[in-house]
């Protein structure tokens, strides 16, 4: 068992931020990351929005980070599966699927979210050769062919224009009858000329042999189902929190995001969380970064004081109502 | 000229590959560039070179004229999603995927394929 002052779970942003400034207090620390550090940091292209950065890659900034919190004397343990939480006693443990295990007196969840997929037959199978998540990179693949996105949202709206400059045509499919992104953004995809709509619809089945050949869509208030020849199909329909593996161990809200005081603090004693698992509207780099700074902040302060109160105190000092 | 910035080596010139595969039983190659599908790839490729010790692990750039090599096999037909990752066993093409894979799925592959 490796024994820490503070334990992290995740590192995307929130989790590395948490980590350089857990580590920079002196705090003993480990970041435990199922994924790929940096989290969907490196699944963004460009980061112009980053204050003090004027424009860099999203896997630059990750990197730079995980060099920060390294520097710090923060430990990354990456790319493992977690088989076990022990988080609601005041030693906190996680066991891996290799038998190593971790114990700390605080514990701040950053485990992140990842994009929401249609799990519709024939998704898996046509992955790269079809069906993709980026337009920055696969959209060259797609020249001179048509292509459908499938979302309502910022991002589908703004990857549907990015793709007009390779595809000849392309269809967004949407089952509102109205769209979640900004006006601006409605705005340009209807002036496109290249772009169509077809709404209240969803996806229902991906069909072809090597590589997708078509789709199935069903118009939601008639439920009638119709077949579509395309060559490529690009989801962005919002994202899910990774929290699967923690319901039952901390209060999730109706969409399985982690319910926090402003503090970043849960119910919980000594177990905080931060990020985009947790209960709030706007998801940002910036804002994740915020959060994992709070969270780290607010478990500095829980193990401090946990420490004071180790020792018992005078009766006379207690302060009663 | 190497064009990627990634832990795992990268092969710059077809015939710097050829050589690897005709040297090495196993090699596992990520074809790509540096983008949100392709870098956890070189992430994973990079923690695994200690577990997978009779595993050779590169990248290379895949707008290089260079990786034509990779872009137009064969076994890469029908790919349109980025990275192409080619497995090597004796020299040959054990196997090939498109586009993000995971910790998983790579190792799933390599117990299988490069053994």
């Amino acid at each position: 068992m490796e024994k820490y002052d503070l334990m992290i779970i995740g590192a995307g942003a929130a989790g590395l931020t948490a980590g350089i400034y857990a580590s920079r207090a002196k705090l003993n620390t480990v970041i435990i990351n199922e994924g790929v550090v940096g989290g969907q940091m490196v699944l963004t292209e460009e980061v112009a929005n980053y204050p003090g950065v004027e424009t860099t890659k999203g896997y630059m900034l990750a990197n730079t980070m995980k060099t920060q919190a390294k520097s710090f004397g923060c430990k990354i343990r990456s790319n493992v599966k977690i088989t076990s939480y022990a988080l609601e006693d005041p030693v906190k443990s996680v066991t891996l699927e290799d038998g190593r295990s971790f114990s700390a007196d605080a514990v701040i969840l950053t485990p992140g979210g990842r994009p929401r997929s249609l799990n519709i037959p024939g998704e898996d199978q046509f992955k790269g050769t079809g069906i993709s998540y980026c337009a920055t990179c696969d959209g060259d693949f797609f020249t001179g062919k048509e292509v459908i996105v499938v979302g309502g949202g910022n991002s589908a709206l703004e990857e549907a224009v990015a793709l007009t400059n390779f595809a000849t045509k392309v269809t967004i499919v949407h089952q509102f009858d109205h769209f979640q992104a900004f006006e601006h953004a409605i705005k340009e995809a209807q002036n496109n000329p290249k772009i169509e709509f077809i709404m209240e619809s969803e996806l229902r089945e991906f069909i072809g042999d090597t590589t997708l050949e078509k789709v199935t869509i069903e118009h939601l208030p008639t439920g009638n189902m119709s077949e579509m020849n395309i060559d490529g199909v690009f989801i962005f329909v919002g994202y899910l929190p990774n929290t699967e593996s923690l319901a039952g161990l901390v209060a999730l809200n109706e969409r399985n995001e982690i319910i926090v005081d402003p503090d970043m603090k849960t119910p919980i004693p000594g177990m905080f969380a931060a990020g985009d698992c947790i209960a709030k509207k706007y998801r940002q780099v910036t804002t994740a970064v915020a959060d994992g700074t709070i969270a780290a902040l607010s478990a500095s302060e829980f193990l401090r004081t946990r420490n004071t109160k180790a020792a018992p105190k005078p009766a006379s000092l207690s302060v009663q109502g | 000229m190497k064009l990627l910035q990634t832990p795992v080596q990268e092969i710059e010139t077809a015939s710097e590959l050829e050589k690897i595969i005709n040297e090495n039983e196993n090699v596992m190659v990520c074809c790509g560039r540096m983008g949100p599908m392709c870098i956890p790839v070189y992430d994973t490729m990079e923690e695994l070179q200690d577990e997978y010790e009779h595993v050779k692990f590169y990248s290379m750039a895949f707008d290089s004229p260079e990786a034509g090599v990779i872009r137009n096999a064969p076994e890469c037909r029908g790919f349109m999603g980025l990275p192409f990752t080619m497995y090597y066993k004796n020299g040959e093409v054990a196997h090939a995927t498109s586009s993000i894979q995971n910790r998983q799925q790579i190792t799933t592959i390599l117990d299988e394929k490069l053994k």
